[in-house]
């Protein structure tokens, strides 16, 4: 069965007119989409700027309403973040794009995490704090003296380690990461894709995992979902969809997408 | 519709090697700049030295902290406040480290003009496209009766639809990749002889950027642009640039012609930068990431600032600092073992 499902999710928004204060059409930002997740699977969800990926991963963690459908967590449907069970806000925890703006710049390490724990106790370890905070971080590849240090003193991959280290305090079952390594150097990007797949392999944790880099969710998923303008327009095996994609719309992609190895820019899919 | 690729042997040929050789345009030698901090100084630009032949396009890569944008602003000679510069900086032979700010300001936007990732900080909000298009027309002079034919001109090469109806259109009113082609056309208006382009589509969706980068190499190879070209991502550089110009930690690591810098690193920073690009059709990257996170000049390790991360490194690497040598014909590197990682 599914970790995840998301059962035809409709997400509109309210757009009013600033000139005349008349409400107009609603933005539908999300139309219809359906997607599942099993456990210890890692799914890529890519796009365009909006096609409404980041719509559905708030939509997932409660984060925004649906206007219709719904979110289901082994098979039970979620409601907003609000009227869900400290379990089912446990179980779907979001990495986000820019780590500096997403960890608070004047905590430690420590208060970050502590946070976490506080927020959700029953996930808190029994016993002494500090060895399992060491044993946290070491989980995300830092070191114990990063501890003590404020999230304005470390480098984009170490905060966004954290933030990793964060969303697994409170032990997870599934991670939604929305363009969790866009923002980071390609060297450093590299680790952090490594980091998820051996997060994965130790912990059993499944991934939602959202970019605009046709790359790099093939370098980490092993299904992968195309959408556009609110609806997925291909879905399938990584290899299959990448490799053979049956939809015109990721072959334009797919076109467009620079490669190393590409001998020729000139061309592809007119102006 | 054809296209050519090779099989992934680590990097190919990316632009066809139509560079004309002469007395470069540009002509960078030493160039230092050091940046005012509390109690001190740090030198974000160090002995960088490469030069820019016309009709060439030179890519300038390397990841935060690399100097990159530092060494195109002293290019620009628009460096922050307080900033000293050393070392050369010949524009057709012309000292301009040494040239007066009013030289400087003539220089910028006719004979060398910029292009930015956002363009949309770089346009005026509250003037027309054809307005700000033809004001630079204006005043390098052009009668009046010209002003309105070159800027539908402009924004055609620029890629812009229906120049005539979008020459009235505000910068608001454009879409990312309109905005970009505007700048273009900006840019354009006061015919540089050199196009300097600092991460001119990291903001763009991906079949934009595609179409951008398009349009940037066909005006190039058109006029005969020489085109410094600014960017984080090696696949951007590896489709525009003839040649690239390798930083880390504000020094140059390598540089050399394009295809044959990708195809065979002289240098383990480069290489490990090739080996970490997410191939699109292909599951290759996680393989050995790179350990560590980039030097920056203000936390410079001793010897080789790669030295830390570098999977080759020697007791002389973490003493002895590596001089960008010859390494091979047209290829400079930065490394003790480069003849080393060239045979292999």
């Amino acid at each position: 069965m599914s970790l995840l499902e998301v059962n035809d999710l409709r997400v509109s928004f309210a757009r009013r007119n600033a000139w005349f204060r008349s409400r107009s059409a609603d933005f539908v930002a999300v139309d219809g989409v359906s997607l599942a997740v099993a456990p210890d699977e890692i799914v890529g969800l890519v796009g365009e700027s909006g096609s409404g990926k980041t719509t559905v991963a708030r939509a997932i963690v409660g984060l925004v309403r649906p206007g219709s459908g719904a979110v289901l967590l082994d098979g039970v449907p979620l409601g907003p973040v609000g009227r869900r069970t400290t379990a089912q806000q446990r179980a779907a925890q979001m990495v986000f794009q820019d780590p500096r703006s997403s960890l608070s710049p004047r905590m430690t390490v420590t208060a970050i995490i502590n946070e976490a724990w506080r927020t959700h106790p029953e996930s808190a370890p029994p016993g002494d704090r500090t060895a399992a905070l060491h044993r946290l971080l070491d989980d995300v590849g830092l070191d114990a003296s990063v501890a003590r240090h404020r999230a304005d003193e470390l480098s984009g991959g170490q905060c966004q380690r954290v933030s990793i280290a964060r969303a697994l305090a409170v032990r997870p079952r599934l991670l939604v990461c929305d363009e969790a390594v866009s923002a980071l150097d390609v060297s450093v990007q590299a680790q952090i894709l490594r980091l998820l797949v051996d997060l994965r392999e130790r912990h059993h944790l499944a991934m939602l995992f959202i970019s605009h880099d046709l790359g790099v969710v093939h370098q980490i998923a092993d299904r992968i979902a195309v959408m556009r303008r609110g609806v997925v327009v291909e879905e399938g095996r990584t290899t299959d969809v990448l490799g053979a994609p049956r939809h015109e719309y990721t072959r334009s992609l797919l076109d467009a997408a620079l490669e190393l190895s590409t001998t020729d820019a000139q061309d592809r899919s007119g102006n | 519709m054809s296209r050519t690729r090779t099989p992934a042997e680590g990097a190919a040929s990316p632009v066809p090697a139509d560079a004309t050789t002469g007395d470069p345009l540009l002509e960078v030698d030493g160039l230092v700049v050091d940046l005012p901090v509390a109690g001190g100084s740090v030198r974000v630009v160090d002995r960088v030295t490469f030069d820019i032949p016309p009709a060439t396009t030179v890519g300038l890569i390397g990841e935060s902290g690399s100097g990159k944008t530092m060494t195109a602003n002293a290019v620009i000679g628009l460096l922050p406040n307080g900033a000293e510069t050393g070392g050369e900086l010949h524009w057709q032979g012309e000292d301009l480290l040494r040239a007066s700010p009013a030289r400087r300001r003539r220089l910028r936007g006719h004979e060398i003009a910029m292009i930015f990732q956002d363009p949309l900080a770089a346009l005026n909000p509250t003037q027309t496209i054809g307005r700000q298009v033809g004001e630079i027309l204006r005043r390098a002079g052009r009668p009046r009766a010209d002003v309105r034919l070159r800027v539908l001109e402009l924004l055609e090469r620029a890629g812009i639809p229906e120049p005539a109806a979008r020459m009235r259109s505000y910068p608001h009113e454009f879409s990312g990749g309109l905005r970009q082609r505007a700048m273009i056309a900006l840019a354009l208006a006061g015919s540089p002889a050199l196009l300097l382009a600092d991460e001119p589509t990291t903001a763009l969706d991906v079949t934009v950027q595609a179409r951008i980068l398009r349009l940037l190499r066909s005006i190039q190879q058109d006029q005969g642009l020489a085109m410094l070209l600014v960017s984080h991502d090696l696949r951007v550089v590896a489709h525009v640039a003839h040649q690239v110009v390798v930083m880390y930690a504000g020094r140059v690591a390598e540089r050399g012609p394009t295809t044959a810098v990708l195809a065979r690193p002289a240098h383990p920073y480069t290489r490990a930068l090739v080996e970490s690009v997410p191939a699109v059709r292909t599951r290759t990257a996680l393989a050995h990431p790179l350990p560590g996170t980039p030097a920056t000049p203000a936390n410079r390790p001793p010897g080789c600032a790669f030295h830390p991360r570098c999977p080759l490194a020697q007791d002389q690497c973490r003493t002895e600092e590596p001089e960008p040598r010859p390494v091979a014909p047209g290829r400079w590197a930065a490394c003790h073992f480069a003849e080393e990682l060239l045979q292999r």
